[in-house]
């Protein structure tokens, strides 16, 4: 039988979800022999032609020249499998999307002239049609190789969508909110982090995005219970998967808030 | 690719440069023997990250630039950390200074091990990438990879984890770690320490291509001890000056093939200067540890490494340093200080550097009184050393201009990897104005 081949694809990103792979030191020489990696610049400059059997791809879409891009990917890819917040969400690059309505309504270039960029971010799912999703900011190693055993055993990947509580409560983490009044996105983001920002005294900060039935309207009263603001209830959702829906939607009641409270004033 | 033109110039162009972070592109034009344009180019689409900062609060830098890279977040982190801490007046005890120090010896092992095993060494041995290395030389791939993972195991004791840490905040860490979870790794941190010490004898036992450069090297230097995670700005040629002076003497402008500014040290006027393990070596030695120093005589470093072909026996050699100073953090260690101290908002300007495992990191905040970041400057170190990874092509080809094509691209792939430059951080930057009127 031959091996399945694998390519790794960059888009606007940081390198970490790429880089989880290549952090698999126990795993990359035994995964090797499973798969063949056919393209993955990162680590070889071998390029074997597509097309591909599984696809893994970071990052958001940001240029013109990538809207092309993303569709020759999916074309040469049998299963395209998005990895992280960039390409599930639009990551941290989506804070754009919010420039016209914000501070940064006016931006400009030294040389505008040099650069061709759009002007928002968005997740390869907005374009393409993706077999599978695997959250994170970054993902988690132990995610990304249950998803790359059920690719090459045929089946579909154990990924959790509940919540970080429940890993809170598996860790046997006190809860942070609880017991010390933090604020605390757990509540209404994926696991798969294994509760950390809990289990280092800090409140989650909601990098995995939004769990499956997140109640984003109750979480945010929490938080001003808690002591934040308005404007901190937006910039708690507004980061990393700053334009998840629910995510969105919770930063956009914030800010209306925080409007009606300045005409209040 | 390699074409030639009507004119009988020669065009070598490389579209995607493999085993370097991020995406870019090498476009070097050939009359008559002579180099006629050499660009690095940078493609990687542009990351807005100093907009994105305009707004925010003071406490939220650190995890906001640690996704410029995935490779190096600590790096961002840590000056990050140091320039909103200047800009309100604050010093953090030592035992944090340590902390931080550990948590950086974490990812600069995991760094420089992914780069010499990973991504340069299969230059000088002859492979395409480490998993055809490994098939050949299973024992050598194991020694980086065990180095690697030792790194990201103190990053994610210390950070909880090694990409995006989430434990660092400004004014220290969210919880410090016990000296239980660091003394559990002390057997992972001396068996580095050996991996360490024989990826020395391995690399400096490599062919390294004939070639002295003559940039003018600035770099980091701390009160005592290797420059990780702080220090004054010291250069080659004795013009050294403090970090908070940095945007007086270095600075930035846009070229039309990179994504990323290039930078000139004070207007360019003695030519490139480089940032990274060759500066850092050079004007540092003296502070290397007793076991790092001897590695580097052994490996017949000199006081002075000028051949960036030789930047890998350098990584190895800061590699012994980093496991040996992480050792001896750790054995000092003990349990009850305070994991962070106060940092209340204050309007005013603050600086902050660091040194990457790619050279120097500097960063600059602008803050209101409430703690509002009014602007934000990051120079990361790939995009100091465009230009010298740019005049290094130049050297090279016009010497070896009698190699074939692909032994010549090849060797220029090789040239533009002894920097290990992560594109992915040089382009979260371009120079932003906002224009309010």
């Amino acid at each position: 039988m031959t091996k399945p081949k694998l390519a790794v694809w960059k888009f606007a990103s940081c390198d970490g979800c790429q880089l989880t792979l290549l952090n698999c030191e126990d795993e990359l020489i035994p995964l090797a022999g499973e798969v063949e990696i056919a393209y993955f610049p990162e680590a070889t400059r071998a390029v074997v032609e597509g097309p591909y059997d599984v696809s893994l791809v970071e990052g958001s879409i940001t240029t013109p020249a990538d809207l092309e891009r993303i569709q020759h990917v999916r074309a040469a890819s049998r299963r395209l499998i998005t990895i992280g917040a960039c390409a599930t969400s639009g990551g941290i690059q989506a804070l754009r999307n919010f420039a016209d309505v914000e501070e940064f309504r006016s931006v400009v270039y030294a040389h505008p002239e040099y650069v061709e960029t759009l002007d928002r971010s968005t997740p390869i799912a907005a374009h393409v049609a993706v077999d599978f999703e695997l959250r994170g900011c970054p993902i988690d190693r132990h995610q990304l190789l249950e998803v790359l055993a059920a690719e090459i055993q045929g089946r579909r990947p154990r990924i959790s969508s509940h919540s970080v509580c429940f890993e809170c409560k598996r860790r046997g983490n006190v809860c942070v909110t609880v017991a010390h009044g933090t604020p605390c996105l757990g509540p209404v983001t994926q696991a798969g982090c294994g509760a950390l920002c809990p289990a280092y005294d800090r409140g989650c900060y909601g990098c995995f995005g939004p769990q499956d039935t997140p109640n984003a309207t109750s979480l945010s009263a929490r938080l001003r219970v808690d002591g934040m603001d308005e404007t901190q209830v937006l910039q708690v959702f507004r980061t990393f998967n700053a334009a998840s829906e629910v995510f969105l939607r919770a930063s956009e009641q914030a800010a209306s808030n925080r409007d009606a409270e300045e005409v209040e004033r | 690719m390699n074409h030639r033109l009507t004119d009988g110039g020669q065009v070598m162009h490389v579209s995607t440069l493999a085993r370097v972070e991020g995406e870019g592109a090498m476009h070097i034009e050939l009359r008559d023997g002579r180099v006629t344009d050499v660009q690095l180019r940078i493609y990687e689409p542009p990351r807005f990250y100093e907009a994105f900062l305009r707004g925010r609060a003071w406490t939220e830098p650190p995890d906001i630039t640690a996704r410029i890279c995935g490779i190096c977040p600590v790096a961002y982190q840590m000056s990050a950390c140091w320039a909103i801490e200047d800009a309100c007046g604050v010093s953090v005890p030592e035992a944090i200074r340590l902390m931080r120090r550990l948590l950086y010896c974490g990812e600069w092992i995991e760094s420089h091990a992914l780069h010499v095993f990973l991504l340069h060494a299969p230059d000088f041995l002859g492979y395409d990438g480490a998993i055809d290395l490994a098939a050949d030389h299973p024992s050598v791939v194991e020694i980086g990879l065990r180095l690697k993972k030792a790194g990201n195991q103190l990053m994610t004791v210390v950070g909880g984890r090694s990409i995006h840490p989430i434990n660092v905040r400004v004014g220290g860490f969210h919880r410090m770690p016990l000296t239980s979870e660091l003394r559990a790794l002390r057997p992972v941190l001396e068996q580095a320490r050996e991996d360490a010490l024989a990826t020395v004898r391995l690399v400096s036992g490599f062919d390294f291509p004939e070639m002295e450069q003559p940039y003018e090297y600035v770099a980091l230097r701390p009160e005592a001890g290797y420059p990780i995670e702080e220090g004054r700005v010291v250069t080659s040629e004795g013009n050294g000056f403090e970090v908070r002076d940095f945007p007086a003497h270095i600075d930035e402008f846009q070229v039309p093939h990179s994504h990323a500014l290039h930078a000139r040290l004070d207007g360019g006027a003695r030519g490139p200067y480089v940032v990274g393990p060759l500066a850092r070596y050079t004007l540092n030695h003296d502070r290397l540890g007793d076991l790092a120093a001897e590695a580097a005589r052994e490996a017949g470093l000199g006081a002075v490494c000028r051949n960036p072909f030789r930047s890998i026996v350098v990584r190895a050699v800061e590699l012994v340093e980093a496991v040996s100073e992480a050792l001896r953090i750790i054995d000092g260690w003990s349990d009850g200080v305070p994991p962070s101290v106060p940092v209340p908002p204050c309007a005013g300007e603050g600086f902050g550097a660091s040194e990457a495992p790619r050279g120097i990191l500097f960063h600059r905040y602008v803050l209101d009184d409430d703690g509002t970041i009014r602007d934000a400057q990051i120079v990361p170190p790939t995009s100091q050393n465009q230009a010298g990874v740019e005049a290094d092509l130049r050297a090279l080809v016009e010497t070896w201009v009698d190699l074939d094509d692909h032994a010549l691209q090849h060797r220029c792939e090789h040239a533009i990897r002894n920097y290990d430059p992560c594109i992915s951080c040089a382009t979260h930057f371009l120079d932003l104005t906002v224009d309010r009127s």
